[in-house]
């Protein structure tokens, strides 16, 4: 009797230990998509021609899931919650839909206007902004319920919304030649401080990576508009007012970007508009000290996260191609041709490969960028900009 | 009818039904990619605009074809209209015109 019971509970041990080995063996398989992970190497990739977005992950070069959704994404950017865990994208169509980027959900979109450009990410984490074409202003939302805060009517198109310390936003007005300067610490009622007369059609601009300056860029006029947002009691001063004299402008079929633009330590490289140029400015003169002939009109003029190379694309009918600069001496070290339609490129966050991405041939290529090679194409449906989450801790991104 | 747009029948309108049948089918596949893609990075995708105006039926409704040809060939100064002479024939600007104001249908 007592053996007996005895054998009986060593089985039931036995029984017991085993379905536990078992499971725990196999949990992680069983598990995976479910398991722990951090979203610091991962990053968006917009998908213009479907209005979907790619989640990807840098580190093993894959894509991890696909959200649909998001409707007319021909011109979307992208930033990120400071958690990096959810990425807001604009889209074309006035679109600003959250993005659970673990779990590859939509968490909550809203149609906040006819017609959008893009946004940004206040100071704080707590507000995100809009900048609307149609009709032309800058709208205000809590980052968590997307709740709207304030709307600030410009009469204009607004290009080049950036945040900046102090709790601010820096924007430019297309049609009437303005910079606006919005303190949002108090988000249901900005205060703004508007700079006029900065020139004609600024079409983009950047912050500097340390949110010193803001530079527009002019399409109305040769030249760039300056504000140090550190003095804005000196007001905006006009650079480079006839860059590419005596050279002819061609047509721009593409508009030239300035975010993400090549600064290194002493120079910030920008794309020429019209001509085959991307100029290099003294950044303590503020004067043109060169002018690199590039294969094209350049669009994305980016900056390894280190400084020392400067990749650059170009406008159609240039648009196979890609283009690297040395900033130790402003030459041209290697051109190659990922495909049709290069639209955007991506460094990973410190620069050891870039990622860019072939619309018309519907991949994305990744180079190494020691040794230029391709290391990495991953199939993507007519993609476009390419966001990863480091750009979460970045200002002006 | 006035002068201008009797016209505007004869030379426009009229060649374009002639020149749409000279495109070949490819190359009209390529220009309508292009108007998405490449028009559509400053007027939208879906045209409903963006840094220019929105290119749809009711919004080229009451402009002569002539114009809007001679916009797509020449641009518009001061505008960020480039002209497209040099990528595009004048066969192709008017196919495309007709095609705008007919209306795209969406591809998705
Ligand atoms: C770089 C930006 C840009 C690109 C690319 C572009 N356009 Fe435009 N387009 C504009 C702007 C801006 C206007 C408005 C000009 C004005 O203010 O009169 C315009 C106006 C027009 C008009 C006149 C519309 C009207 O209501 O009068 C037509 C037609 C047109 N574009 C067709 C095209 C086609 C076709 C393409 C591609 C082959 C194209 N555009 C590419 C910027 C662009």
């Amino acid at each position: 009797m007592s053996t007996n019971l005895l054998f009986t509970s060593d089985l039931k041990q036995f029984l017991l230990n085993t379905v536990i080995f078992l499971s725990l063996s196999f949990f992680p398989l069983f598990n995976q998509a479910t398991e722990l992970r951090g979203t610091g190497d991962l990053g968006v990739v917009v998908e213009r021609a479907t209005g979907s977005i790619l989640i990807v992950d840098t580190t093993t070069r894959t894509r991890l899931s696909k959200v649909e959704g998001f409707g007319d994404l021909s011109h979307a950017s992208v930033v990120f919650s400071r958690d990096q865990r959810y990425a807001y994208v604009f889209g074309r169509d006035g679109g600003l839909t959250k993005v659970d980027i673990l779990l590859g959900t939509i968490v909550n979109r809203v149609i906040q206007a006819g017609n959008s450009i893009g946004g940004a990410i206040s100071q704080d984490g707590q507000l995100i902004a809009v900048s609307n074409y149609t009709p032309g202003g800058v709208k205000l939302f809590a980052a968590d319920s997307l709740e709207l805060l304030a709307d600030l009517p410009t009469n204009s198109k607004v290009v080049g919304l950036v945040d900046a310390p102090g709790q601010r936003l820096v924007f430019s007005l297309f049609d009437t030649g303005e910079i606006w300067v919005a303190d949002v610490h108090n988000p249901r009622q900005p205060e703004i401080k508007k700079f006029t007369n900065v020139g004609k059609q600024p079409y983009d601009a950047l912050i500097f990576p340390n949110g010193r300056y803001y530079l527009a860029g002019l399409f109305g006029e040769k030249g760039f508009a300056l504000l140090n947002l550190w003095q804005l009691e000196a007001g905006v001063k006009r650079i480079l007012p006839d860059y590419g004299k005596g050279e002819e402008t061609l047509p721009v079929y593409k508009m030239p970007h300035l975010e993400g633009c090549g600064i290194t330590d002493d120079h910030l490289l920008v794309p020429a508009v019209g001509q085959h140029t991307v100029l290099v400015i003294d950044r303590h003169t503020w004067q043109q000290v060169k002018s690199i002939p590039v294969h094209g009109q350049p669009v994305f003029v980016m900056a390894r996260p280190d400084g020392r190379q400067v990749w650059v694309n170009f406008a159609l009918p240039d648009n196979d191609t890609v283009q690297v600069i040395d900033t130790t001496d402003f030459s041209i070290i290697k051109t190659l041709t990922p495909g049709k339609a290069v639209l955007h490129l991506e460094f990973t966050p410190r620069g050891e490969a870039v990622w860019v991405s072939v619309r018309d041939e519907d991949r994305l290529v990744v180079y190494n960028t020691e040794t230029f090679e391709s290391i990495a194409t991953l199939p993507a449906d007519k993609p476009s900009g390419i966001f990863f989450t480091a750009r979460a801790h970045k200002i002006g991104q | 009818m006035n002068m201008k747009w009797l016209l505007a029948i004869i030379f426009y309108i009229f060649p374009s039904m002639i020149f749409a049948n000279e495109l070949s089918s490819d190359r009209q596949k390529t220009l309508l990619y292009l108007l998405r893609q490449d028009c559509g990075s400053c007027h939208g995708m879906t045209l409903k605009g963006g840094l220019g105006p929105a290119l749809l039926p009711e919004t080229l409704a009451n402009k002569p074809t002539e114009f809007l040809v001679q916009t797509i060939l020449d641009g518009r100064p001061n505008t960020a209209m480039p002209p497209w002479r040099g990528l595009l024939t004048q066969a192709e600007a008017v196919w495309l015109v007709a095609e705008l104001v007919k209306g795209i249908p969406h591809e998705h």
